[in-house]
């Protein structure tokens, strides 16, 4: 399948607005899943079912929303903040994600802020243009 | 009272498809209150309908071996109001179903109206809130609920 960026972003907002029951402007670029649009843990799911679906790509869990696994590791975490080594094992595991921002003050709080609508569009992207 | 709101399953396809039946009546006590001199069936108890009715075609999908719980409500859009003496035929469709959860599609009938469209879905939680511990048993799909698909007999399906 071939796509272009704005196809894919707009496919990508039709299915964050369905999955979240939010408006349409409300789903730009640098908006935040948790933060701006308002999802819960549940809703993550919801969308990897949908974005599958809509774009006939299976995704690998852990794969496109992948932290979790790596705060319940004492070797990333310490204070509150990753460590250099979470740090990198995050970065490695969500290239579709852009870290700057985030990478001088690594608060795990913080990490929710990294999961915006581009981070999926980036992802979807890496996905549809290597199938 | 017993916290059932489908009276029996006419279509069971395991895994895909599922249609229950719920009867209306005045012999329900919430609709005396709902409303006084004008009881309707509420809203809410129409999607906790088809909950079950897509929990028990959720939860046989894998053998009742996850505990099915209710996640979200995705849609729940109401077009007529339900009266006693209506029949219900709840007609619930698996649009997914991964390890860690599911999602389904629902539409609610009572003679050829469409009365609610429902979109719901589940979570199997032990596969899902990590490092939360839950009971051993299988809370979830108790006698009550087993026994409406022991009930079940493809032969009350209407017109065969």
């Amino acid at each position: 399948m071939s796509m272009s960026h704005d196809e894919i972003f707009e496919k990508v907002k039709e299915n964050l607005v369905d999955a979240l029951s939010v408006d349409d402007d409300e789903v730009t670029d640098e908006a935040t899943l948790m933060g701006d649009l308002g999802a819960e843990s549940i809703d993550f799911l919801d969308i990897v079912f949908r974005l599958e679906k809509a774009f006939d790509i299976k995704i690998p869990r852990e794969e496109l929303f992948p932290a979790e696994n790596l705060l319940n590791n004492a070797e990333y975490v310490s204070d509150g903040k990753l460590t250099s080594a979470g740090l990198a094992k995050l970065k490695e595991s969500m290239p579709h994600v852009d870290f700057s921002g985030f990478e001088s003050d690594p608060d795990i709080n913080k990490i929710s802020d990294l999961f915006t609508v581009r981070a999926i569009v980036n992802y979807i992207e890496s996905k549809v243009i290597t199938a | 009272m017993r916290w059932i709101w489908i009276d029996k399953f006419i279509e069971f396809e395991p895994g895909r498809r599922a249609v229950a039946v719920k009867n209306v009546t005045m012999a329900e006590e919430h609709l005396h209150d709902h409303f006084p001199g004008y009881p309707i069936m509420p809203a809410s108890l129409m999607i906790e309908g088809m909950a079950q009715t897509s929990g028990i075609l959720v939860g046989q999908a894998r053998n009742f071996e996850e505990k099915v719980i209710l996640a979200k409500v995705v849609k729940a859009e109401f077009h007529e109001i339900v009266r006693p003496g209506d029949q219900l035929l709840l007609e619930a469709v698996i649009d997914n179903i991964a390890p860690e959860a599911a999602t389904i599609s629902g539409v609610i009938r009572c003679e050829d109206r469409l009365v609610a469209e429902i979109s719901l879905m589940f979570s199997h939680i032990d596969k899902n809130l990590a490092g939360m511990e839950f009971p051993e048993e299988n809370f979830v799909f108790n006698a009550q609920f087993m026994t409406l698909l022991k009930c079940y007999l493809p032969s009350d399906t209407p017109g065969t």
